[in-house]
């Protein structure tokens, strides 16, 4: 018998501002597989198993200092298991 | 009966400006520093020859010696626009304010070795050095061409007031809020004759009337050497009773350094990047400038910075120019 499959897609969804935008644009360069789905005020990226948010990313497109956990500051959801350090936060499903 | 939310997206028309867009290609969404910084110079169709200078126009690209085909290539790293640049000083000038109410607070002062005191005595006269930076980066803010490299003159410029004024509060917890310690550093400022050679390096540049050649003398030369050694600590002096105390008192200043050198070095870098010309010219203002400055500074050393002044002297020149070999305007 055939298991079901297992929908591994994780997400971050978050707000539209100033603040998410490199954050969103270093989402899409640190993954390649990410789409981008941008409604009214909410931006939400999807990637099959794995979402990697590195701090080194957005501090190279904002040219400053960045705290990586104050994109909690914009976040409205995500999903996956979260494994954070200093330099980056990785979404993706502990099986 | 089921109620289904729905939401319903409309797309702007245009994502962004017509010069935001020629800039940066297509139509797309560009940063708040992008949109506010490239273009807005105004650049032709001016009416009347200023009677100030009769022979240019209001805003001319002649103003300086330094010849670009776009004077708005200048890129600032920290990309500071205006909300930018408020919200990142408003967080460090929290941090100072606090220090300076924790020092007051505690009576932090009384309890300082007379070397460091001697030392934090010493800063007071830069006030009048870094009001002349105000000045400087004030001209090039007033008479520079291209919105992007006079809006960060403009910011420099602020910092420095900013500066001098700390230094002063720091005059005025030495000496008890009575002014005494600021008359003396004025005085010093005025007639030692240690402070002499740097007070007219400041008041020279102060009738220069090349923009760029006072970003280079200012910004890079002049800022490149003082500041690390004026606000630069030997190692094992924070171990002094008050040597922390005072490190408080400056921090905005020792963050501030580093932070304002980026933007400086991609200025220079652009401009110089642009032609040999260029290259030549500003290599010849840095060669000029450093060499009084050096000669201006010298004399300061021991008063700074005390016994370890020389040691910490020779690491600021040697940084100096290893910083300036790294923009390529090392002389040949």
């Amino acid at each position: 018998m055939n298991a079901p499959k297992i929908q591994s897609t994780v997400f971050m969804a978050l707000q539209v501002n100033e603040d998410t935008r490199p954050i969103i644009e270093a989402l899409t360069r640190d993954n390649p597989e990410a789409v981008v789905n941008r409604y009214p005020g909410m931006v939400k990226v999807d990637a099959p198993l794995r979402l990697v948010l590195k701090r080194a990313t957005v501090e190279e497109l904002i040219g400053s200092d960045w705290d990586l956990q104050s994109f909690n500051l914009n976040l409205i959801s995500l999903s996956g298991n979260v494994d954070e350090t200093d330099d980056e936060l990785v979404l993706q499903w502990n099986r | 009966m089921t109620v289904e939310i729905k939401t319903t997206a409309v797309e702007p028309i245009r994502q962004n400006f017509g010069t935001v867009a020629r800039r940066f290609g297509a139509d797309k969404a560009v940063s708040r520093y992008q949109e506010a910084s490239f273009d807005l110079q105004a650049q032709d169709n001016f009416h009347y020859r200023p009677v100030w200078d009769p022979e240019r126009e209001i805003y001319d690209r002649r103003r300086t010696a330094v010849q670009m085909a776009d004077w708005e290539v200048f890129k600032d790293p920290r990309q500071f626009y205006y909300a930018s640049y408020c919200i990142q000083r408003a967080r460090m000038q929290e941090a100072a304010e606090k220090s300076f109410d924790f020092v007051e607070k505690n009576q932090l002062i009384g309890l300082m070795a007379e070397p460091v005191r001697q030392r934090a005595e010493a800063l007071l006269p830069l006030r009048h050095a870094e009001w002349a930076a105000n000045q400087h980066n004030c001209f090039v803010t007033a008479y520079g061409f291209g919105s992007s490299i006079t809006q960060g003159a403009m910011y420099a410029a602020t910092d420095r007031l900013a500066i001098a004024q700390y230094l002063s509060r720091i005059g005025l917890l030495l000496d008890g809020s009575s002014g005494r310690a600021l008359d003396a550093a004025k005085r010093q400022w005025l007639e030692d004759t240690a402070w002499q050679p740097l007070r007219r390096l400041c008041e020279d540049l102060l009738v220069r009337k090349d923009w760029f050649e006072l970003l280079v003398a200012q910004d890079l030369v002049i800022d490149g050497l003082l500041h690390p050694l004026a606000f630069g600590r030997p190692a094992g002096t924070l171990a002094e009773p008050g040597a922390a105390t005072l490190a408080m008192l400056t921090e905005f200043i020792e963050d501030w350094f580093p932070e304002n050198r980026k933007w400086v070095d991609a200025c220079v870098a652009a401009a110089a990047g642009e032609s040999a010309a260029n290259r030549a010219l500003i290599a010849c203002w840095v060669k000029d400038w450093s060499a009084r400055a050096v000669a201006a500074i010298a004399p300061l050393v021991p008063l700074l910075q005390g016994e370890a002044g020389a040691a910490l002297w020779d690491q600021a020149q040697a940084a100096w120019q290893a910083r300036i070999a790294k923009l390529g305007l090392a002389p040949a």
